[in-house]
Parts: structure tokens; sequence; C-alpha cells
């Protein structure tokens, strides 16, 4: 049985005054105008997991103002051991609070509750920007399937910016350099190695008659193996240019449609879309193989650039996975093809506070 | 002159810099060694100013001592060729309190951090260079924190005494003694995974 999530109640937390929403573990499709109020359900429940959610906002940004008293989240997912309360809050100008089964704990605690993944329309141009949008978008693929991958980056972040500073700082210490280099290298390995069996994970749980096509997707990196030595003998230059030159925080992720032999950056709109949504679908069936337990599924506007076949394509693959899978869009007609398959909501603005409510069929 | 409620609100004032204290920790000390002056308010001031007269690293290790050299440096039972590396004090102490370790210390006074402006030559690591050469040491064990700073000072340790002919040793990584696995980060369980051993 998959772990649902079954209750949610928004207090203060950005256009949502107070909102109570009750789950019954099927497909939740949330429509309506744009400004209503709908991202910021699905911003509220990707606060459940570790870290600043799918706008990567701070707790400050969440509050509603302008009464700005702070906001507060209450949740209760079904589980196959029965009920888990999560909530998590932030007093204002104060950082985020956590608490699991009435008893405070850290956000990574969040982790052990359900899984979760989610795509954005701001991730629609993940192919055509910069290389670090691609990276986070890995990393997060990467978490899902090796816990450890945070801490992996931790410690190759911190000890590349001691080493940046030695760059800058002129320090000749070779030493000191050589140390610092053994601690790149050593989370570094493990996160290329990480990286690699999520993006292998992904290839093996495509579903080749789906019609949204799977690029292959390889890790572009640079860093040699051993990269230890590589540092060193690269001193100079990083000296020159007061930074690391090379290493997996430089790597990139490349894809390819194979069937068209063209790279994700030259396809069109929609197909970039189907690239992100065959990903996200791939990567929830192998963590559904890897734990006996489908992640949560969090998809902002995701049927705008998607025609009706590949609209119901979607659904017919998020309900075969059993996966709980929080949608939204501008109308009820973009979710006609799921039918009594899922729940549905309406959100409204009024005065500036979203109204929301459940609509029957 | 002074108005005595400054006074109090000035030692106040210092306790709640002490690390691990408050303003209402502080205010409560305060109140109870004022209402207990002879059994606790003098008799902690003898002892602040005893320790403010005599205490002072020790000249060998960079423990704290009461003479130049320290109790454990002064002991030839604990001239057992092994020398163990912690980054300050408190952890000297740690060990102490385990009475695992029969040989003798050397506090470096930090890690290195560059993002401190902590390097090479604000820690103790010559001092260990020249203890090695005079102490006929055998084995250095490098007792440092399992952190990025921890572990960087422990490979310029480790590389610095590359050409000194000593056994290097890193203290192990793992399930604590009496630790239940489920209450383990998964950090900690990769780590003593790795560690394991024959049984």
């Amino acid at each position: 049985m998959s772990v649902h999530l079954s209750h949610l109640t928004l207090s203060h937390f950005r256009s949502h005054q107070r909102t109570r929403m009750v789950f019954d573990g099927r497909p939740v499709a949330i429509h309506g105008p744009n400004g209503s109020g709908k991202t910021n359900i699905l911003e509220a429940i990707s606060l459940l997991s570790p870290g600043r959610g799918l706008r990567r906002a701070t707790p400050d940004e969440m509050v509603r103002r302008p009464q700005a008293l702070g906001w507060k989240l209450r949740a209760e997912f079904a589980t196959q051991d029965g009920p888990r309360l999560a909530e998590t809050w932030a007093e204002p100008g104060q950082s985020r609070q956590v608490r699991i089964d009435e008893k405070s704990t850290t956000q990574l605690a969040l982790g052990s509750l359900a899984p979760m993944l989610w795509l954005t329309p701001a991730m629609d141009r993940l192919w055509l920007e910069g290389a670090e949008g691609r990276r986070r978008f890995l990393d997060r693929t990467t978490l899902s399937f090796a816990p450890d991958h945070a801490a992996q980056v931790l410690a190759y972040d911190k000890a590349m910016r001691e080493r940046n500073r030695l760059l800058r700082d002129g320090v000749r210490d070779a030493r000191w350099f050589a140390a610092l280099e053994a601690q790149m290298a050593e989370a570094g390995a493990r996160i290329t190695a990480n990286r690699r069996a999520a993006l292998a994970a992904l290839a093996d749980h495509a579903d080749p008659d789906s019609p949204f096509p799977m690029a292959e997707m390889t890790l572009d990196c640079t860093a040699p193996d051993d990269l230890a030595s590589a540092l060193a003998e690269n001193r100079a230059r990083d000296m020159a240019a007061g930074r690391s030159l090379i290493g997996p925080h430089r790597a990139d992720l490349r894809a390819v449609w194979t069937a068209k032999g063209m790279e994700a950056a030259q396809c069109s709109t929609g197909e970039q879309k189907a690239f992100l949504i065959s990903a996200i679908l791939a990567n929830a069936r192998a963590l559904s193989a890897q734990t006996g337990t489908a992640p949560i599924l969090l998809l902002d506007e995701v049927a705008a650039h998607l025609d009706a076949a590949r609209r119901a394509a979607l659904y017919d693959a998020v309900c075969a996975m059993g996966a709980q899978c929080f949608m939204t869009g501008t109308g009820p007609e973009l979710f006609a093809e799921l039918g009594l398959r899922a729940q549905a909501f309406a959100v409204a603005e009024k005065d500036g506070v979203s109204q929301l409510s459940e609509e029957y069929p | 002159m002074a108005d005595a409620r400054d006074e109090i609100d000035a030692l106040i004032g210092q306790f709640a810099r002490l690390p691990g204290l408050g303003p209402r920790s502080a205010r409560r000390m305060v109140l109870h060694l004022l209402q207990r002056r002879d059994q606790a308010l003098r008799p902690l001031v003898m002892a602040l100013d005893r320790v403010a007269q005599t205490a002072q690293p020790c000249q060998r290790c960079g423990n704290i001592a009461t003479a130049p050299i320290c109790d454990i440096c002064a002991d030839p039972r604990r001239a057992t060729g092994e020398i163990c590396v912690v980054e300050d004090v408190a952890d000297l102490w740690a060990m102490e309190r385990g009475q695992a370790f029969t040989g003798r210390y050397h506090v470096l006074g930090g890690t290195l951090s560059a993002l401190d402006a902590i390097g090479p030559d604000d820690l103790r690591i010559p001092q260990l260079l020249d203890r090695i050469a005079s102490e006929g040491v055998r084995e250095v064990i490098l007792a440092l924190g399992a952190t990025v700073d921890g572990q960087t000072t422990a490979h310029y340790i480790a590389e610095a005494l590359e050409d000194s002919g000593v056994t290097l040793s890193a203290l192990a990584q793992g399930v604590p003694v009496g630790g239940e696995l489920d209450f383990l980060d998964d950090g900690t369980i990769g780590a003593a995974l790795r560690a394991r051993r024959a049984f």
C-alpha cells in the first residue's frame, strides 16, 4: 500500500487564510484561474519534504500579507502503520520548524514520511538554461534514490569553498591544498557514482510504449577519475581564476532524443516538457520498485502544453502506478480524461483570499 | 560608586556569556550564589582565583595543567610510544573519560579552516613533529572530528608525517556502544558498514 496524504490544513500560508482538504488517495486535480492559489497548495505539500519546497522560497516569502503573522501547515499521512501527523510552521523572521507525531524534529526527518517528486513550469526551460538548474534537478532525482547524496554534496561544497578561499588568498601551502583536494575527491567520487546510478535507474524504468519520449540522459562530467591529482595539476589555472574549474560541481545533465538524434535543447517546447514528464514518471516507477511505495507527485500546470491524447496517457500512467498525484490547471476540462479516477477541487480568489471547494461529479 | 544592582547585572552578564548558559540560567545561578554566600559563592570565588593563578597550557601537549608539564606528560607509564592527536582540550578530556587510551596526547588547538582564517601556523603541528622526533613515537592516532575541517586537518597531518616513519591511524566511525541501528542516521550506518570487520 502506498503512503498518501489524507488531510492538509494551510493556515495563513500565502493566499490561503485557512484551507482544509481531505484526500482519499486518488490523484487530485485542482483547477482555477491564474493567481487563485493552486500552486500555493502544491508548494505547501512540497514543504512536507526536506528543503525549501518547489518554489525554493524563504519562510518569510510564504507569509500571508498584510497580516504577516507567520504560517502553519498541518498534514496527516495514511501509512501502513497508521496515521502520521506532520506539522511545519514559521514565525515571522524565524526559520521553519517541524514536528512529526507531536515531537519536534529536523526537516530531514520529513524525508521518512513520503517520497515526493515535483514538476513545475519553472522547469520547462531546464534544457535551455544554465547547467546549474539541470544539476539541481539531477541531484534532487539522485537524492530520491540515495539518502546520503545530500551529505556528500554538502561535504564536497564545503571542501571546495575552503579551497576557493585558499586560491583567492594566494595561499601556496601544497599540503593544505592536497588535504582539501583529497576531501573533494572522496566526496566527488561518491557524488558522481550516485548521479550515474540514478540515471541508470531512470533508464531502467523508462516506459518504451509511453507517448512521452524518454530522452537518453547522460552525465556530462569532465571530472577525471583521479580528481585529487587533476586538482593538484590544475592549481595554477584555478589560482588565476580564483575558483575550482574542474570537478562534479561543473557537471551537466545532457539529454538527447535518440529517435531523432536531437539534443533536448533543440526540441520543441512540448517535446522538452515530455522529456521532463517521462523522467519524473521513470523516477516514480523506480522508487516504487525500490521501496514498494509510489511517491507523491506534484505536477504544477502539467497539462498546459499537452494535447488531449498525451493528457490521457499521463493520467493513465499516474493511475497505473497508484501514485497520489496532485495536478493543477486553469480549467476542469484539462482533467476530463481522469473522470472518477481523481478527486477534483476548484480554487477561486476573493478579496485576496483563496476559496476552495471540492467538486463532485 | 556603582549600584549593587549594576554589579549583580554585570555578573549575570558574565555568566550568560559562558557556553551553554543564557540570561535565565545565569540569573538563577547568581541568585543561588547570593543566597548561599558561605557554602557556594566564597568557595567558588576561591576556586576561580586558584585556577586563574595556576592553570596554564602544558608546554608539551597543550593540555591544561597546573604546572609547566601536565600530569599525563609527566607520567613515565604513559610513554607508550603512542600519541593521540585531538582538536582541543575538551576532546582530550573525553578520551580520558573513556579510560581506553594509555599513551600521551597532542592538542592541536583547532582545525584547519581557510574560511575562518585558521591555517597550519595557528595549530600546534610543528610541536607535534618535534615530539615525534624527541619522544620515540611509534604511532600517531588521529582522533579528529568526522567533519570536513577535521578530516582536512587529518589529511594535512598525515602528509606532514609521511616521511617520519611512524604508524598513522584514525578513530573508527560507526555504531556507538549500546546503540541501536534504528536510531542511527544514514551516514553513520554507511560508515559503519564500510568499516565492517571479520567476526
